[in-house]
């Protein structure tokens, strides 16, 4: 099968700290793969190790068999950062941030009819159509979460990259988002979801990594034993116990 | 005498049409830095652009000509700092602010023009001495700098709301981030005739802090702030005219009015929906 994303060697050191150590693994095309951890554990850092924005040491990172530096299909890349609501910025609409995901099919040019229909779809399928022209300073966390979400969606990417985009946001949400995932799965988009825990994506993921220390510990199904207690170790006061209670 | 007397004189002419497009573009800058939380830049340029306007008193040419490109280095410098540099970014950039001052009073103390006047009229800003290269030289980069910001408002946009989003999107991030810092220093060059150098951030940020009050969108935020920019700029060289007052300071003093004036509009605002809401 074809390999959308394909790491080798990667190791990522910041002054006193090795956050990568020698990782290699490769993710099929069209899979949804949980990058699991506790906080440290190096599943952010190799989220933005593979988009650029994390210094890389050595090793290579490959998006669907071109090596990053040289990927220039933007548009095939999606990306929800891990975010706290930011309130004092300059008032700016859902609208307008979502706007922003479409800026990958070209930065420079106007958007056409197409451009504004596949935003006024992302806004849609995050159930923030309502609030399309309201300021992102009078959004919850979860509403702001999931205009992050609807901006990564308007550029269709091929592969995404989601680092912790249930974190902190209620249940609603949590929901909201995991339909708009079944949406970009059926739709064949390959997707890489670094989280705490597997929550409500649970039935959506085909394959669970896990890092600790910069190295992966595990790499297999997420209905492996290993991933429950795993999760439950690392949380103690989680409040969401895995398996339990988390329906789609 | 006519209402429109303040038209008659030669250099009111010149100053208005300066406080005009000053007015309108300073604050289509400023709105990225403030969105940066980089509202004090423009004041950190300003120091810079000082040791341009005296490297043009001392080669004997025209200061704002040497000021644009003295402080775009400086940006550049600055943005190099922050992107490349090992130090800890405020102290470096303070070391290069309080450097261009240094250098800008020195410089000045070499050439042979040693007229504290002629430095007070940059450092304050002195509407009515712009000359007819000054007013061409202003009109053409406010024209620059007024299209650049509009080709460039999604990407600039993004690039200030998420710069990790941006790279990632392929947007050339430390491009327009160099970019951004000259259209900075090049806007506290041709605002130096205006207000000042020492009161050129009021003009790029205030007004943006303004329309924030009122706006709740970008776009309207953007379009607004260089509205109030330009009222204010403009209304402050007309008063400035009839009460004989020193125009830069009152164009400061008339946005800050202006800003706590929205404040207040807000505030009533905000409590009339709240009342609707409970309704």
């Amino acid at each position: 099968m074809k390999q959308a994303l394909q790491v080798s060697n990667l190791s990522v050191h910041y002054p006193g700290h090795l956050a990568l150590d020698n990782v290699t693994l490769g993710i099929n095309s069209s899979s949804v793969v949980a990058i699991l951890g506790s906080n440290g554990s190096g599943k952010s850092t190799f989220v933005k190790a593979c988009l650029g924005l994390a210094p890389i040491q050595s090793g290579t990172v490959s998006i669907f068999g071109t090596e990053f530096s040289h990927f220039k299909d933007r548009d095939r890349l999606g990306y929800v950062p891990q975010r706290i609501h930011d309130s004092m910025g300059i008032p700016a609409t859902v609208s307008e941030v979502v706007q922003s995901g479409r800026l990958s099919h070209g930065w420079l040019r106007r958007f056409t009819q197409e451009d504004k229909e596949k935003i006024s779809h992302a806004i849609d399928v995050v159930g923030l159509k309502d609030r399309e022209n309201d300021s992102i300073n009078t959004l919850s966390g979860g509403q702001y979460q999931r205009t992050l979400i609807a901006r990564a969606l308007a550029s269709e990417p091929d592969l995404l990259f989601l680092d912790e985009p249930t974190a902190g946001v209620d249940l609603a949400t949590q929901n909201v988002f995991a339909e708009a995932l079944k949406h970009l799965v059926r739709g064949g988009t390959t997707v890489v979801l670094v989280s705490h825990e597997l929550g409500p994506l649970r039935p959506l993921i085909d394959r669970v990594i896990m890092f600790r220390e910069g190295r992966v510990i595990f790499d297999g199904s997420p209905d492996a034993e290993a991933v429950d207690s795993h999760i439950f170790h690392d949380h103690p006061h989680s409040s969401a116990k895995p398996a339990e209670g988390w329906q789609i | 005498m006519t209402i429109f007397e303040f038209l008659e004189p030669a250099f009111m002419q010149r100053a208005l049409l300066a406080a005009l497009v000053v007015g309108l573009c300073a604050p289509l800058v400023g709105i990225f830095l403030v969105q940066r939380r980089l509202s004090l830049m423009g004041d950190g340029l300003g120091h810079i652009a000082l040791t341009g306007v005296a490297l043009g008193f001392l080669l004997q040419t025209n200061p704002v000509a040497t000021a644009v490109v003295v402080a775009s280095i400086g940006a550049i410098v600055v943005e190099l700092i922050r992107a490349y540099g090992k130090t800890s970014g405020d102290v470096a950039l303070a070391v290069l602010f309080y450097g261009g001052i240094a250098g800008g009073v020195l410089l000045v103390g070499l050439s042979s023009k040693k007229s504290n006047v002629n430095l007070l009229s940059y450092l304050f800003g002195s509407l009515t001495t712009v000359s007819k290269f000054d007013i061409g030289l202003i009109v053409a980069l406010a024209v620059v700098i007024f299209f650049t910001t509009l080709l460039l408002k999604k990407s600039l946009f993004a690039l200030c709301h998420d710069s990790e989003f941006a790279q990632v999107s392929g947007i050339p991030v430390k491009l327009l981030s160099m970019l951004l810092a000259v259209m900075t220093a090049v806007t506290v060059t041709i605002a130096m005739r205006v207000v000042g150098l020492l009161l050129v951030s009021a003009l790029m940020i205030i007004p943006v802090a303004t329309a924030q009050q009122i706006s709740k969108s970008f776009s309207g935020t953007r379009v607004l702030s260089a509205a109030i920019g330009a009222f204010a700029a403009v209304a402050g060289v007309i008063t400035s005219f009839y009460l004989d007052l020193v125009p830069g300071a009152l164009i400061v003093l008339l946005v800050i009015f202006l800003f706590i004036s929205s404040i207040g509009i807000s505030s009533i605002s905000r409590r009339h929906d709240l009342r609707l809401q409970v309704r």
